[in-house]
């Protein structure tokens, strides 16, 4: 029965954890996941943020947009950070110093904090197992500091620092594909999730917090300004991506696979690329060979699926 | 625990003070040579005997990062490193002390790679000197022992809120085993109380930490950090003092032996007081006008407690267990310097390098720098530094 969910944007939280009057870009998905994962978290939560766009964006002294306790530390170390913060509340409560209460820890970071540099941080805390949930919300390079590349930008994107030129696509590595490495964690709880499908994402986001033990939730979220797309389509893109199979939304619970949402008709990768700046240098060639490799990685995903059962 | 004399290693009884100090967290990864600190207090979790989270993290820039974590939600943190370790965490040691985050931390000093050595000298505490920590120089096991209390006290003191650094020296005190006096529990839970912090990260009052600044309001942020250390100055020496009204042994941010007549004066920093100590009452058989000076708290440096120690004497002979490449001494000769340097009949500060990476200085060593050091402070060669010991 939990396979289905009835969705109802009136039953959605109405206060608002992450306020407005941040200083996100026009159209800036990322800022929307957020909110919409503070309104599944609630109140009750404890928040450690890496350094990147989300954090800059909504704590300038002395400013804040977080209705809840918040932290940010270094660009690394958010998962080692939040670790310190469950460790510190449990044996407070064990021992009586403070009043038990379930208290939800999130720890926050870019693609960067996460696939790059917060790597180490990332798999020490999962390995260790604590009571926390770890987001990475994901806009496939380093968009805080001027779109360099990550290890999470998809092959052919052209950044500022994989551009497109004369004798190269851009970006000429694979996506490291982080819901996976944190599957080989063996953690409990491990979903991609996406702004433009909130009500997944707020479930998914709800259920990693209420696993005890470590959980993973990877977010794709549409950056207009380093994609090079115009700011009104970043839900646009969003769907696109996950209806052409480039980001397949997913679950793992306790090792098993479930598709969480099966696109109607799969749509071919040029629907997603075109449009994109990031991407206008590809050639058809080029594109039919992503689309091969889009197809491969997302059938993999069905066959461990119980939706192929 | 009954008040008790034991025998013991200096890392072991630096994790009994831990475990006594209750604290909540104890966050850590393995070097030499603070590994027999973190190993014990791991034991003294796995039996019960202390209830607190043992995080076995897979680097130190982890452990610092966890420490932070669990300081910012209030409880009581402990951690331990060296060396290596401690670079690879500077970056958030620094953020630590700007985030007023108090801890205490064990650093068993060590030098710094490379070429690559496990040995005790202060190239490793040197390299975050200017973080904003209060840092405390110890000699023996006992002090060590002392000192954890003191750090909680000093570290948590609402006034304070500042991470806190024991420095002890690797080896020569780590892996020592001394006569150390345990203190009873009840006298530790009188001079250190569980405290709950203001504006600790909870949902009860929520709270944003380590927000971003603007140039605006930097440069303000970063006075408030230089106030917090001039603050605690007062803090740590009632902290001292109530310490030795309660155990009867009493602790100075400058301390010293035989000086009252001297007419000069050897400066250590660190386990080398000991030495220098035997080493003086010899030199004072025969004749000689020698006292030591001991330089226990490093960061906030006490100017007016040494400025009034040193006053009146004809010269000083630094000991320094670090260089700064390239630069006009060790370390602690540039600070001594710069806190005389203008005052009318200031001592002659003679600056020697000793002991790097655990090479051995013994007695006769300390003898032949006094001497030698009295003679260069008499022809005036006060310029630089010697390395002493250095072959060929």
């Amino acid at each position: 029965m939990d396979k289905f969910s009835v969705f109802s944007s009136r039953l959605v939280e109405k206060s608002e954890n992450f306020t407005s009057g941040h200083r996100a870009c026009q159209g800036c998905a990322e800022a929307l996941a957020v909110r919409h994962v503070m309104k599944a978290l609630g109140r009750d939560t404890v928040v450690a943020m890496s350094t990147g766009c989300m954090e800059i964006i909504s704590s300038p002294l002395p400013l804040t947009s977080w209705r809840v306790p918040w932290i940010h530390n270094a660009f690394e170390n958010s998962a080692a950070v939040i670790s310190g913060c469950e460790s510190g509340m449990k044996a407070m409560m064990r021992k009586g110093k403070i009043p038990a209460k379930k208290i939800n820890f999130v720890a926050m970071g870019g693609d960067g904090a996460t696939a790059d540099i917060g790597m180490g941080a990332l798999s020490g805390a999962l390995e260790r197992g604590h009571d926390m949930v770890y987001i990475c919300y994901d806009n496939e390079a380093y968009m805080n500091t001027g779109i360099q590349r990550s290890s999470s930008t998809p092959y052919g994107a052209s950044t500022t620092t994989s551009p497109a030129g004369k004798v190269s696509i851009g970006q000429h590595t694979q996506k490291k594909n982080m819901a996976q490495i944190a599957v080989a964690h063996n953690i409990p709880y491990v979903a991609t999730a996406c702004s433009s499908f909130p009500f997944d994402l707020m479930e998914k986001v709800k259920r990693a917090a209420e696993t005890p033990g470590a959980a993973y939730v990877h977010v794709l979220s549409v950056c207009p300004t380093g994609w090079r797309i115009p700011t009104q389509d970043a839900i646009k893109y969003g769907r696109l991506a996950v209806d052409s199979c480039v980001f397949p939304l997913y679950e793992v619970i306790e090792g098993e696979y479930r598709l969480s949402y099966k696109p109607y008709k799969k749509l071919p990768l040029t629907e997603y690329l075109k449009g994109q700046g990031r991407f206008r240098h590809l050639t058809d060639k080029e594109i039919q060979m992503i689309q091969q490799r889009v197809d491969k990685d997302y059938e993999r995903i069905l066959r461990l699926s119980e939706e192929e059962k | 625990m009954a008040r008790t004399r034991k025998g013991i290693e200096v890392s072991i009884a630096m994790a009994d003070a831990v475990a006594q100090a209750n604290v909540d967290v104890i966050a850590a990864y393995p070097i030499t040579p603070q590994t027999h600190i973190v190993e014990h207090l791991s034991e003294i979790v796995a039996n019960g005997e202390l209830d607190a989270e043992y995080v076995p993290v897979e680097s130190e820039h982890s452990a610092m990062s966890v420490c932070c974590g669990s300081s910012a939600v209030g409880a009581r943190t402990f951690t331990s490193t060296s060396s290596q370790g401690l670079a690879l965490m500077a970056e958030i040691f620094y953020i630590a002390a700007s985030m007023r985050l108090p801890m205490v931390m064990a650093l068993a000093n060590r030098s710094l790679s490379g070429p690559l050595s496990i040995w005790n000298d202060h190239t490793d505490t040197m390299m975050v000197r200017d973080a904003g920590w209060i840092h405390v120089f110890v000699e023996n096991g006992q002090e060590c022992y002392d000192n954890v209390f003191c750090g909680y006290r000093i570290s948590e003191d609402p006034s304070v809120m500042l991470p806190l650094a024991v420095n002890l020296d690797g080896f020569i005190l780590t892996h020592m085993i001394e006569p150390v006096i345990y203190e009873d529990n009840e006298t530790i839970r009188k001079y250190l109380p569980d405290v709950r912090m203001k504006n600790a990260l909870h949902p009860d009052n929520p709270v944003s930490m380590g927000c971003f600044a603007m140039p605006e309001i930097y440069t303000e942020a970063q006075m408030g950090r230089e106030q917090g250390l001039l603050d605690a100055y007062p803090v740590i020496v009632k902290a001292w003092k109530e310490w030795g009204d309660l155990t009867g042994r009493y602790y100075r941010p400058i301390e010293t032996y035989r000086t009252e007549d001297a007419e000069y004066c050897i400066v250590t920093m660190g386990s080398y007081g000991e030495t220098a100590m035997e080493v003086v009452d010899a030199l004072r058989e025969e004749g000689e006008k020698v006292g030591v000076v001991k330089i226990r708290l490093w960061r906030p440096f006490p100017f007016e407690d040494f400025r009034s120690a040193v006053e009146g004497k004809k010269s000083l002979i630094v000991v320094d267990r670090a260089i700064s490449f390239g630069g006009p001494g060790g370390p602690v000769a540039l600070e001594l310097r710069s806190a005389l340097y203008g005052r009318p009949n200031a001592p002659a500060i003679v600056n020697y390098v000793a002991g790097l990476a655990g090479r051995d200085v013994a007695r006769s060593d300390f003898r032949k720098i006094i001497l030698e050091g009295k003679a260069k402070a008499s022809k005036g060669e006060t310029e630089g530094f010697t390395l002493y010991g250095l072959r060929g």
